[in-house]
């Protein structure tokens, strides 16, 4: 009787032991200094049209692991930083029948330091709201007689992470009314959509439980804040809309293609939601 | 030479005579293990880059053989002690013979 009591007493403290035992979880009070000098927001206020459903808006960085954390404090260390050089050398190469260059035009990456935070954007001559890779393709095609690149293709998202350089550090700023607003509506219905055999939404890990494990993943706020991120897992650069579409698959779902009408619109609802965070990218993610 | 080749290195300007400072380097390299084989059939040759060594005023700090399971773009973090002012230079040698260098001053402060 008493070794029964006993061992029922140990697996009480076992459980217990169990469901207490953290993961291996980020410090929640890091803040994101990069070089030692360049202080990046990666929690504030949400932005007002998330008045509803969300306080404060975290950037994923701050659900990493130490590890990754510190992998993106310094430059050296991120491997994001060397496909960011890399697309400043694309940037600086004569493509297509022009014989043209980025450079010929944009006076550097530097005059182009407004253009992570802001899109996606409503392109008033096009009627459409744009990314930035369709913003690279249109130049491509129309200005420089270049092929278009496939959506998220390496050579873009080198592209996208000297542009997010160069404009590391100034806050998300999406515009989400006037004409771009029928497309962000859409963009927020998916969001809000489930998916898939699960029967997920993007509401239902991002918004309703970031901060708890799902399985092993420590589920973030979703924001894209960061992208293009360096991940750990595939080691190499990731464009948001392939993880949304990784997501999407996670839900045992028929996914959107990246570059596709509803991704767009989603970036745009995604961005907007993090309105305000730091532009981050390219930053390190598992 | 194989192409997109670029060694980095971040090293203290200046330390303190008998200080141990950190040193980070990485070079961009495909690292091509020879084991794989292309969509043909036909295997990959190899090319890695298969050594690596760091000299302070010509004395050995370290030196690394290398080898084909080392991924893509090697980093090495390693410290060193700095008895005086000098020079660290870094070399790396590539399986087709090449080698790249990269030197790198410190002071003391």
């Amino acid at each position: 009787m008493k070794t029964k009591l006993l061992s029922r007493v140990l697996g009480t403290a076992a459980l217990s032991a169990l469901v207490f035992a953290a993961p291996v979880l980020a410090d929640e009070d890091a803040e994101l200094i990069v070089n030692g000098d360049l202080e990046l927001v990666t929690k504030t206020a949400a932005p007002a049209h998330l008045s509803d459903s969300l306080d404060e808006i975290l950037s994923g960085w701050r659900f990493r692991s130490d590890g990754t954390q510190a992998m993106q404090l310094d430059d050296f260390d991120n491997p994001g930083m060397l496909g960011a050089e890399e697309g400043l050398f694309q940037f600086e190469t004569t493509m297509g029948s022009d014989g043209k260059a980025c450079s010929d035009c944009h006076n550097g990456p530097e005059s182009l330091s407004t253009v992570r935070a802001t899109y996606p954007k409503w392109n008033e001559d096009a009627g459409e709201v744009r990314t930035i890779q369709m913003q690279i393709n249109d130049c491509l095609t129309t200005q420089m007689g270049a092929e278009p690149e496939k959506y998220d293709s390496t050579k873009m998202l080198n592209f996208e992470a000297m542009l997010a350089v160069v404009a590391r550090g100034t806050p998300i700023n999406v515009a989400i009314d006037g004409p771009a607003q029928s497309t962000w509506e859409q963009g927020k219905e998916i969001y809000y959509t489930r998916f898939g055999q699960l029967e997920l939404s993007c509401a239902n890990c991002h918004e309703d439980n970031y901060g708890t494990m799902i399985r092993a993943d420590h589920l973030s706020q979703g924001q894209i804040n960061g992208f293009p991120t360096y991940r750990l897992k595939n080691t190499k650069l990731n464009g948001s809309h392939s993880r949304f579409k990784g997501c999407i698959r996670d839900t045992r779902a028929e996914t959107f293609n990246p570059g596709s009408p509803e991704f767009i619109a989603l970036e745009l609802y995604v961005a907007s939601r993090g309105n305000g965070l730091s532009v981050e990218g390219p930053s390190v993610r598992n | 030479m194989a192409s997109g080749v670029k060694p980095r290195v971040k090293v203290p300007k200046s330390a303190a005579a008998g200080e141990t400072i950190t040193i980070k380097t990485l070079i961009s390299h495909i690292m091509e293990s020879g084991q794989r084989k292309d969509s043909d059939g036909n295997i990959i040759p190899r090319s890695i880059i298969n050594r690596f060594t760091c000299d302070f005023n010509g004395q050995s700090v370290i030196d690394v053989k290398m080898e084909a399971a080392i991924s893509t773009n090697p980093y090495f973090e390693f410290d060193a002690l700095v008895p005086e002012a000098g020079e660290f230079k870094f070399t790396w040698y590539d399986d087709d013979g090449d080698v790249y260098e990269e030197t790198k001053a410190v002071a003391i402060a």
